[in-house]
């Protein structure tokens, strides 16, 4: 029998930690050689279009290009070790700032996007499944295409026309806050967060309102999958046996559509919303360039653009972890929900 | 106690409605259990769902009166009827570990019932629960009011989805189909642990099933449904030795027993003479000392210990037994889509062992060895006609093309008694029984010496059982093939096998030719399962 002992539980979490170390690792080495197989020479381009070969060659010396490739692969690792992820060429601040900055905006935006679509999806999902072929199917059959087949940057912009160009009723889409509001002092970065530690609601209101245009536009678009998915889990989940039972045993319709047919409809549902999570996180910079949102989308395609090698590896590498932790803490999710999950036990 | 009368349920299908059950009438009386039998389609699950109302999406009642004590079950209100529903009438199901919800404690799916009908509060439902499942005999309840439903065996999931009918002291309890998928052995426990909780709480009940003999044992009055209507309805000893309706003369005709050969199971228009089939004593499958051991998450399993028999030419081998015992890891191995951790299989002289399963496919002797498969829908591919079912092994081992490729397949249609004008349909668009002799069909394709059959009737109706068994018979007979039938069910054994060997726990516990070893077994294990089938009572 499976009767899991406490501290087994803990070691078999621990052993799983473990195996996100080689992945890292990976994708150390891969972030790297990749950015050095970018088409471009960062020494030429920084040098400017002016410079002459020994001054670009003097750039090359002093960015530490001149190196064989392995020993620049062992320099940046013992950079990686230290904490320093190098200085952005184009920013010239230290990359480890510039994300610690970025990446908040972008985590702020996205989790908010995906809390509205998720308090969406899930509930028309839900309707949906449990009267197949009603108007509310229909209606989210409907949203769901408009959803995927809207492009972000056109829903982005469709939404400041309307309701900053005709109606007025949002703020300029200028980044995170109006001009006339200051940054709340940096605690974690999410201003929704840092204002309320500061108990400054005037600015968390600013706040709200310059997030809520990108945050919608992001979630039309992720409402998709979400919806889809919550449907077709709950229709399976709603036709299997134990739901017969359920009914047979006379339990009230909400008793068997929560307690039963939604928890088990669950699973797939969060693998969806992980899965969700991860490329939009990665992928909102068309989103993040129409609201001038200062989020690491934006930040990674500008260093792409110029080879910028210590940026471009430190994005890669922040994603990576963020990765890395999301799975893990949804396999963490999977074992709460679902007995029959268990740690794979070497 | 309860009347059904003049009951209609009709579906909603994309093809029109479906009448599902016509002009039904049944009266329950206290105390008493009823039995409602009949072939898949025949309208018996749904009687019952209607009772409930319980219905699938376009279900409907259209006519009739279900008159459970002074109330018409029909025009309650949803609200009442869910009153009644698991406190005044409950419902066990097949399938038991389906039935249960996977992701919850047993115990909590009991207080679930408990606490909906007021019989429990929120301080003593754990110990009423855990009562319930003492009520049905559960070993260390409390320590199995923990578990979920995927660490207990099916006999013992059953067990807690009965708990859940009773724990609210039902007036009525249905049992639909409540041993399907159990062994045979754990199907007498469950059976008479239901008998038993009936007759201490004087419940009345209905059991709905396929088995005659399951429903001459234990109910008191029967049923017979076909097509959503009652035909037939009695006291077991005079509706089984006396059949009036046809169709119950024909289904208690198909029904295995002791007394009956295998034409016995066809009407007595269709029973041919039998033709006889010659075993030679060369041996043409040897198995020598073959095991098969698997790691498992706490040490090494032995699916499989060390198994010795053997099959002569054109004999027909038994290899009976309950789930887990290994007849299907051996099955696996003899036709090589499994390796062996140890031991020989001598295939004409040949050991055929030698070779991986993975290099199995070019061996000289693939085509001679054959496997017809459990469940004739899961093991066609549904994309496939029946016509491009036959033609895969024709084209990839025989090399047959175009003319002779389909004058070959005719030949085979004809041979297991399809008509030809069904090859182009899919498997969705046949029956059961159709399905099955396309899937033997693929098989002799090519001739085989060894059919290896893994309980191809488990999932058929008794009176298209008997047919596909009287097809095995003659096509054994002309092709001169040798069988290895692979049944939990030794009344069909005794029917087609010359000789059985009866596995437990991995091991062979007894071997024999078969009218001996049915006559008198050995092993007191052989004995418990004989035993354990329930027999149509003809006295």
């Amino acid at each position: 029998m499976s009767m899991v002992k406490p501290g087994s539980r803990a070691r078999a979490i621990a052993a799983r930690m473990g195996q996100t170390l080689p992945v890292l690792a990976g994708v150390v080495v891969i972030s790297f050689l990749l950015t050095r197989a970018l088409p471009g020479d960062p020494a030429a381009y920084f040098a400017g279009a002016a410079a002459d070969e020994a001054s670009i060659e003097e750039i090359r010396i002093a960015l530490g290009l001149d190196k064989p490739l392995l020993q620049q692969f062992f320099l940046y690792v013992g950079d990686l070790f230290a904490g320093d992820l190098g200085n952005s060429l184009s920013t010239g601040q230290p990359v480890a700032q510039d994300l610690a900055r970025r990446l908040p905006a972008s985590l702020e935006l996205t989790l908010i996007a995906l809390l509205i679509s998720c308090c969406t999806a899930i509930p028309l999902g839900i309707l949906a499944a449990r009267n197949p072929g009603s108007v509310i199917d229909h209606l989210c059959r409907v949203l769901v295409t408009a959803g995927v087949s809207l492009p972000t940057f056109f829903t982005g912009i469709l939404l400041i026309y309307i309701f900053y160009y005709l109606l007025g009723l949002a703020p300029s889409p200028l980044g995170r806050l109006d001009f006339i509001y200051l940054a709340p002092d940096h605690v974690t970065g999410f201003y929704l967060i840092d204002a309320a530690i500061m108990q400054d609601w005037y600015t968390w209101w600013g706040a709200v309102k310059q997030l809520i245009l990108p945050a919608t536009t992001l979630a039309l678009f992720t409402l998709a999958p979400i919806a889809r998915m919550t449907r077709a889990a709950m229709l399976t989940a709603l036709s299997s046996d134990f739901i017969r039972t359920a009914r047979a045993a006379g339990l009230t319709p909400r008793k068997v559509l929560y307690g039963y047919a939604f928890r088990n409809a669950l699973l797939p549902v969060i693998t969806t919303l992980g899965m969700v999570f991860s490329f939009t996180l990665g992928a909102n910079v068309l989103v993040e360039k129409v609201f001038a949102w200062p989020g690491i989308g934006s930040y990674a395609v500008e260093a792409l653009v110029v080879s910028d090698y210590a940026a471009v590896q430190g994005f890669v590498l922040a994603m990576a972890v963020l990765f890395v932790v999301l799975n893990f803490v949804i396999d963490l999710v999977y074992t709460a929900i679902d007995p029959r999950i268990a740690f794979e036990q070497s | 106690m309860l009347t059904i009368d003049d009951l209609a349920v009709s579906f909603q299908t994309r093809r029109g409605k479906v009448n599902a059950v016509r002009q039904l009438s049944l009266t329950l009386a206290k105390g008493e259990t009823l039995g409602i039998v009949g072939e898949s389609g025949s309208g018996k699950s749904v009687t019952s769902y209607a009772l409930m109302r319980i219905l699938d999406a376009g279900g409907q009642i259209t006519q009739g009166k279900l008159i459970y004590s002074g109330m018409d079950l029909r025009h309650v209100s949803e609200n009442d009827m869910r009153n009644i529903r698991g406190r005044e009438i409950s419902m066990i199901f097949q399938n038991p570990r389906a039935a249960l919800n996977p992701i919850r404690k047993v115990g909590h799916q009991i207080e679930d019932v408990l606490r909906q009908h007021l019989q429990a509060s929120r301080q003593n439902a754990k110990q009423k629960a855990i009562e319930a499942l003492q009520a049905v005999k559960i070993q260390n309840a409390e320590e199995r009011y923990h578990a979920y439903p995927f660490e207990l065996s099916g006999g013992m999931c059953q067990r807690v989805i009965i708990a859940i009918a009773i724990a609210c002291n039902p007036q009525i309890l249905i049992a639909d189909e409540p041993t399907t998928g159990l062994d045979i052995t754990t199907q007498k426990v469950v059976m008479e642990l239901i008998r038993d909780l009936i007759i201490e709480r004087s419940m009345s009940a209905i059991l709905i099933t396929h088995d005659l003999g399951l429903a001459s044992q234990y109910c008191d009055r029967i049923l017979v449904m076909k097509d959503g209507e009652v035909v037939e309805e009695g006291r077991p000893q005079t509706l089984f030795t006396q059949p009036q309706h046809p169709y119950t003369q024909k289904l208690v005709m198909a029904t295995p027993h002791a007394e009956t050969d295998i034409r016995g199971l066809l009407p007595p228009e269709q029973r041919s003479r039998q033709p006889v089939h010659t075993v030679s004593d060369k041996p043409l499958l040897e198995i020598v000392h073959l095991s098969k051991t698997y790691a498992g998450k706490s040490g090494p399993v032995h699916a499989v210990k060390d198994v010795s028999w053997c099959i002569r030419e054109g004999q027909s081998v038994g290899l009976v037994g309950e789930s887990g015992c290994g007849k299907s890891t051996t099955a696996e191995m003899l036709v090589r889509l499994l390796d062996p951790s140890e031991g020989k299989i001598l295939y004409r002289g040949d050991d055929i062992a030698a070779v991986p399963a993975r290099h199995f496919a070019e061996h000289p002797h693939r085509r001679q060895i054959q496997m017809v498969f459990q469940d004739a829908t899961d093991s066609l591919n549904p994309r496939h006609t029946a016509r491009d079912a036959l033609a895969e092994p024709l084209r990839q081992l025989a090399g047959l093309r175009g003319r002779t490729l389909q004058e070959r397949m005719e030949k085979l249609a004809a041979m297991v008694g399809l008509p030809v004008n069904l090859l182009d349909r899919f498997p969705h668009q046949l029956s059961g029984g159709q399905k099955a002799r396309v899937g033997i069909a693929r098989a002799i394709a090519l001739e085989p010496d060894l059919l290896i059959l893994d309980e191809p009737t488990a999932a058929l109706d008794v009176s298209i059982q008997a047919v596909v068994l009287n097809l095995l018979v003659d096509l054994r007979a002309a092709l001169g093939m040798s069988y290895l039938f692979v049944s939990h069910d030794l009344q069909v054994i005794k029917l087609l096998c010359d000789y059985v060997v009866v596995m437990k726990d991995g091991a062979v516990v007894e071997a024999g030719p078969t009218r001996s070893l049915m006559a008198n077994p050995q092993h007191a294990y052989t004995r418990t399962l004989l035993a354990a089938a329930p027999v149509l009572d003809y006295a």
